[in-house]
C-alpha cells in the first residue's frame, strides 16, 4: 500500500466513526431511544437527546483536535516535536467549560426527577407483584386482580414454529388502564427482585419482596405497550413480558365490570365438588401455567436445581402434606406458597393432577373445600 | 574487591524447573506468571462470552438452556474482572514498578509469591462450580440476593473463590503500596514517579479500602443461606437494598481499580510516540487522586431503580456527573501530548490511541448514564451492556495490550513482529466496534440484559454483533500468537527500545538482570 492509499483508508474510517456518532441520532432508522406515549417518557427523550448533542459537540472538538494531530504532527511528515507540557489557564479553562456544561445538564435534569418522582394526586393505583415468573395485577378498592403470564408458545420459543410477531411480548391477561388517567403503580416482588418496564411508558421500577415502591403514568394514545421484566430474576428472568393495554374510559369500564364478574365465577368454584376427571383436567392447565418452569411438564424437575414430583416423597405421600406444601411453600427454596396466587379450584385441581401424573398413582381426589379447610 | 566478589556471588539467576515458578519470590518471574495467569483466563472469559453470544445469535432458544446461559453470563463476568484484568495490572505492577522507581526488587517478595499462588485454587474453586448439583452461580457477577440465596451447591464456593481472590487483591495491594513508599530511589521524589506507578499507588489504596466491604457482603451472604441470620431476607426483618448499597460501595470503586493502572499505562505510551512530554503531570496526578475520591461516592447510580428518596437520587446523580471532569481533564491532556508532537504508529501507539478514542465514547455513555431521569430508561438494558464494554475492554484491555506491545521487548530482549502487532490491533479495532456499537441501539430500543432469547425487533443488530464477537474473539489467538513468538525470540531489542521512551527502566539491558536495579540509579 502506498502511503497516499493509506491515508485514505485512515480519512474513511476517521469519516465512519463520525458518520455512525451522528447516525445514532437518527430516530428513522429504530436506533435511537423510544420517545414513548408518556409526559414522563417524552421527558426522558428530550433530555436524552440534549445530553446526545452535548456528547456528539464535545467529541467532535475533541475527536476533531486528536485526528488533526494524528494527521499533520506525525513523524513521517517531518514534524518536530514542541517541549510545552503544562500551562495553568488553559487547565483551568478546561477544568471549568465542562463544569458549567454539567450544571446546563443539572438543571433540566433535576427538574424531570421531581417530576417523576412525584405521584400523588393519582387517579387509580395498581399492585403489581413481581413472581418467579409472572406478573400479579391487584387493582386496589376494585376488588379486580389477576396473574399475568407469557403466551408465547413453548414450539416457538424452541423454533418448531415460525414466531410470532410479539414473540415473547405476548401474555395471557393484559394490564388494562383508562388513557389520560395518572395511574400510580405499587410494586413489589414475592420471591426475587424483579423490575417492571415499559420502555413507552418511560420508567422502571424495581420489585423487591419486603419493599412497596412507586412510581406513575399517564398513558395519551390508547395503544398496546409491550415490555419485560428487567432485573434478573432467574431461569425464565427473559420469559415474563408485560402488556398494558391503554383504552378510553368508557371501554376501561366496560373491561373492569367484566373482570368483576368472572371473579365471582371463580369464587362460586369454591364451593362445588368436582370430579377427578375435571380435577385433572383443570390441573394440567394450572400445572402448565404455575409449576412446569421448574418442575418440567414430565414431573422430572431439573437435578440439582429444581426437585422431581414423580415418585417424590410429597406428592405419593399424604394428602394433607401435599396440600400443605402447595398452599405455604418451603422457605428457602424456590418453592413458593401458592396459597395466595391460586384459588381454591386451582390448587385442589393441581394437587389431583400432580397427584395422578407420571406414574404417581395415589388415585385419591383433593377438593375445594378442602383446601378451603387447609388455608 | 571482597564486597563486589560477594555482589556476584548474591547474583544468582533462577532457581532451575518447574521449582523456579513454585518458589520463586522475584518480581519478575511473578510478574510473568501473573500476566500469563491473565492471558489464559482472558481465553476461558472469552469463550463463555462466545457462548453467550451465540446463543443470542437468533430468537430462540437453540444451545444452552436459560439456566446455563445466565451462569455464562455470570461466570464471564467473574472471571473475566478477577481472572483477567486485575491479575494482569498487577502482573504490569510486578514487572514494572521496582525498575520505574530504581528498586531491586518488590518489598514483600514471599507475600507477592503467596498472592499470586492464590489464585490459580481461587479459580479453580470457582471454575468447578461449572460441574456441580445445581449448576454454576447464574444470578449475575452481582451477587443480588434472594436470588443469589437460590444458587445449588455451587454457592459456598464461589463465596470461598471471591474470598481468596480479595485476600490475593489486597495483599498485592500492600505490597504496591509498600514498594513505592520504601524502595524508590534516594533521588526519586513522588512527584517525580512516572504516571504508572502513580495511578497503580492510589489503586492499591481503593482495593484495601473496598476489597474488605465485598468480603463481608458475601460473607454475610454465607450466613443468610447457611446459618439462619437474615441480613438480606425480607421475612426475617432484613434488607435486600442492604446488598446491593454494600455491593456497589465495593464495587465503583472496583471499576475505578480497572481503569485506573490503564490510565497509567496510556500516559507513559503517549508521550513515548509522540516524542514530547506528558502535558500536565501534575493535573493527571491530582485527576487521578479525585478520581479516586469520587469513586466513594457514587455507588448508588448503579441502583436508581431500587427506589431512593428523591434527595438520593439527585445526590448520586451530581457526584456522578462530576466525575466527567477530572477524566475529561485526563483526555484532554493525552490529546495537548499529542498535539504538535512528532508522532510514530507503532502496535503499542496504536492500542493507546485507540483505548482514547474508545474509552472516551464510553465516557460519553457514562455521563449519559449519569443522568438519573433517562437512566430509568437505559438501566439494565444493553446500553448498559455496550457502555461498560466500551470502558473495559476497549478501555482497560486495550490498555493492557498495549502494555504488553511497549514492554514486551524490555522483558523479552525480543522485538515482537510489529506487522502482525498491526494487524492485531486493526483487526480488534474493527470488530470490537461490531461488537458493541449495535448494542447501544439495543438498548436504546428496550432490550434488557441477562436475557438468553428476546424479541424479533432485535434480531438484526445482536446478529452483526455476534458476528463482530466471534471475530473479535478469534483475533485474540493472534495476540497470543505474537507473545508466545516474541518470547521465543525475534530480533534482538536495544536497552531503550523506543526512539522516544524517558524512565529508568529503559537504562537496563533488555532484558533486564534478575535483580533490577541492586544500586540506586540517579534520577534527573
Ligand atoms: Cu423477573
Amino acid at each position: 500500500m502506498s502511503a497516499r492509499i493509506k491515508l485514505r483508508v485512515r480519512q474513511a474510517l476517521v469519516g465512519a466513526c463520525l458518520m455512525s456518532a451522528a447516525g445514532i441520532a437518527g430516530a428513522e432508522y429504530g436506533l435511537n431511544l423510544r420517545q414513548g406515549v408518556t409526559p414522563i417518557a417524552q421527558g426522558a427523550y428530550s433530555l436524552h437527546m440534549l445530553i446526545l448533542w452535548v456528547c456528539v459537540a464535545i467529541g467532535v472538538v475533541v475527536f476533531g483536535a486528536m485526528f488533526y494531530s494524528i494527521i499533520n504532527h506525525r513523524k513521517s511528515k517531518g514534524a518536530v516535536a514542541a517541549q510545552f507540557h503544562e500551562s495553568t489557564a488553559i487547565e483551568i479553562v478546561w477544568t471549568i467549560i465542562p463544569f458549567l456544561i454539567l450544571i446546563g445538564m443539572a438543571i433540566p435534569a433535576t427538574k424531570a426527577l421531581i417530576a417523576m418522582e412525584d405521584t400523588s394526586n393519582s387517579d387509580i393505583s395498581i399492585k403489581v407483584t413481581g413472581y418467579q415468573w409472572k406478573w400479579q395485577y391487584e387493582y386496589l378498592g376494585e376488588d379486580v386482580g389477576f396473574f399475568s403470564t407469557l403466551s408465547t408458545p413453548k414450539a416457538e420459543i424452541f423454533n418448531q414454529e415460525a414466531k410470532n410477531e410479539h414473540y415473547l411480548l405476548e401474555v395471557d391477561n393484559p394490564v388494562v388502564v383508562p388513557i389520560g388517567k395518572k395511574v400510580r403503580l405499587l410494586i413489589t416482588a414475592n420471591d426475587v427482585i424483579h423490575a417492571w418496564w415499559v420502555p413507552d411508558l418511560g420508567m422502571k421500577k424495581d420489585a423487591i419482596p419486603g419493599f412497596v415502591n412507586e412510581m406513575w403514568f399517564k398513558i395519551d394514545r390508547a395503544g398496546t405497550y409491550r415490555g419485560q421484566c428487567a432485573e434478573l430474576c432467574g431461569k425464565d428472568h427473559g420469559f415474563m413480558p408485560i402488556v398494558v393495554i391503554a383504552k378510553e374510559q368508557a371501554d376501561y369500564d366496560k373491561w373492569l365490570a367484566e373482570q368483576k364478574q368472572s371473579a365471582s365465577a371463580a369464587s362460586a368454584d369454591s364451593n362445588r365438588v368436582f370430579s377427578k376427571d375435571e380435577l385433572i383436567a383443570r390441573g394440567e392447565k394450572v400445572y402448565t401455567a404455575n409449576c412446569a418452569a421448574c418442575h418440567q411438564a414430565n414431573g422430572e424437575g431439573i437435578p440439582g436445581t429444581f426437585k422431581p414430583l414423580k415418585g417424590s416423597p410429597i406428592a405419593t405421600g399424604p394428602a394433607a402434606d401435599h396440600l400443605s406444601r402447595v398452599l405455604k411453600g418451603k422457605d428457602g427454596t424456590a418453592m413458593a406458597a401458592f396459597g395466595p396466587q391460586l384459588s381454591d379450584a386451582d390448587i385442589a385441581a393441581v394437587v389431583t393432577y400432580e397427584r395422578n401424573s407420571w406414574g404417581n398413582n395415589m388415585g385419591d381426589v383433593v377438593q375445594p373445600t378442602d383446601v378451603k379447610a387447609a388455608r | 574487591m571482597s564486597t563486589a566478589a560477594a555482589h556476584d556471588a548474591h547474583d544468582h539467576g533462577p532457581a532451575k524447573g518447574l521449582s523456579r515458578w513454585l518458589f520463586t519470590t522475584n518480581h519478575k518471574d511473578i510478574g510473568t506468571l501473573y500476566l500469563l495467569f491473565a492471558l489464559l483466563m482472558f481465553f476461558v472469559g472469552g469463550a463463555m462470552a462466545m457462548v453467550i453470544r451465540a446463543e443470542l445469535f437468533q430468537p430462540g432458544l437453540q444451545f444452552v438452556n436459560p439456566m446455563f446461559f445466565n451462569s455464562m453470563t455470570t461466570m464471564h463476568a467473574l472471571v473475566m474482572i478477577f481472572g483477567a484484568v486485575m491479575p494482569a495490572f498487577v502482573g504490569l505492577a510486578n514487572w514494572l514498578i521496582p525498575m520505574m522507581i530504581g528498586g531491586p526488587d518488590m518489598a514483600l517478595p514471599r507475600m507477592n509469591n503467596w498472592s499470586f499462588w492464590i489464585l490459580p485454587f481461587a479459580f479453580a474453586m470457582l471454575l468447578s462450580t461449572l460441574f456441580m448439583d445445581g449448576g454454576a452461580p447464574a444470578g449475575g457477577w452481582t451477587l443480588y440476593p434472594p436470588l443469589a440465596l437460590q444458587t445449588g451447591d455451587a454457592f459456598p464456593f464461589v463465596i470461598f473463590s471471591i474470598h481468596l481472590m480479595g485476600i490475593s487483591s489486597v495483599m498485592g495491594a500492600i505490597n504496591v503500596i509498600v514498594t513505592i513508599l520504601n524502595m524508590r530511589a534516594p533521588t526519586m521524589s513522588l512527584m517525580k514517579m512516572p504516571l504508572f506507578v502513580w495511578t497503580w499507588l492510589i489503586t492499591a489504596y481503593l482495593l484495601i479500602a473496598v476489597m474488605p466491604v465485598l468480603a463481608g457482603s458475601v460473607t454475610m451472604l454465607l450466613t443468610d443461606k447457611f446459618f439462619g441470620t437474615s441480613f438480606f431476607t425480607a421475612a426475617g426483618g432484613g434488607d435486600p437494598v442492604m446488598f446491593q448499597h454494600i455491593f456497589w460501595f465495593f464495587g465503583h470503586p472496583e471499576v475505578y481499580i480497572l481503569i485506573l493502572p490503564a490510565f497509567g499505562i496510556v500516559s507513559q505510551i503517549i508521550p513515548t510516540f509522540a516524542r514530547k512530554p506528558l502535558f500536565g503531570y501534575s493535573s493527571m496526578v491530582y485527576a487521578t487522586a479525585s478520581i479516586a475520591f469520587l469513586s466513594f461516592l457514587v455507588w448508588a447510580h448503579h441502583m436508581f431503580t431500587v427506589g431512593l428518596p428523591l434527595a438520593g437520587e439527585l445526590f448520586f446523580m451530581y457526584a456522578t456527573m462530576l466525575i466527567a471532569v477530572p477524566t475529561g481533564v485526563k483526555v484532554f491532556n493525552w490529546v495537548s501530548t499529542m498535539w504538535k508532537g512528532s508522532m510514530t504508529f507503532e502496535a503499542p501507539m496504536l492500542f493507546a490511541l485507540g483505548f482514547v478514542f474508545m474509552f472516551t465514547i464510553g465516557g460519553f455513555s457514562g455521563l449519559m448514564l449519569a443522568i438519573a431521569p433517562v437512566d430509568f430508561q437505559y438501566h439494565d438494558t444493553y446500553f448498559v451492556v455496550a457502555h461498560f464494554h466500551y470502558v473495559l475492554v476497549t478501555g482497560a484491555i486495550y490498555a493492557i495490550m498495549a502494555a504488553t506491545y511497549y514492554w514486551l521487548p524490555k522483558w523479552t530482549g525480543n522485538m515482537y513482529n510489529e506487522t502482525l502487532g498491526k494487524w492485531h490491533f486493526w483487526l480488534s479495532t474493527i470488530f470490537v466496534n461490531v461488537l458493541f456499537f449495535p448494542q447501544h441501539f439495543l438498548g436504546l430500543a428496550g432490550m434488557p440484559r441477562r436475557i438468553p432469547d428476546y424479541s424479533i425487533q432485535f434480531t438484526e443488530f445482536n446478529q452483526i454483533s455476534s458476528i463482530g464477537g466471534f471475530a473479535f474473539g478469534l483475533t485474540q489467538l493472534l495476540f497470543a500468537y505474537i507473545v508466545i513468538q516474541t518470547i521465543r525470540g525475534g530480533a534482538k531489542a536495544t536497552d531503550r527500545v523506543w526512539e522516544g521512551a524517558e524512565g529508568l527502566e529503559w537504562t537496563l539491558p533488555s532484558p533486564p538482570p534478575y535483580h533490577s536495579f541492586t544500586t540506586a540509579p540517579e534520577v534527573k
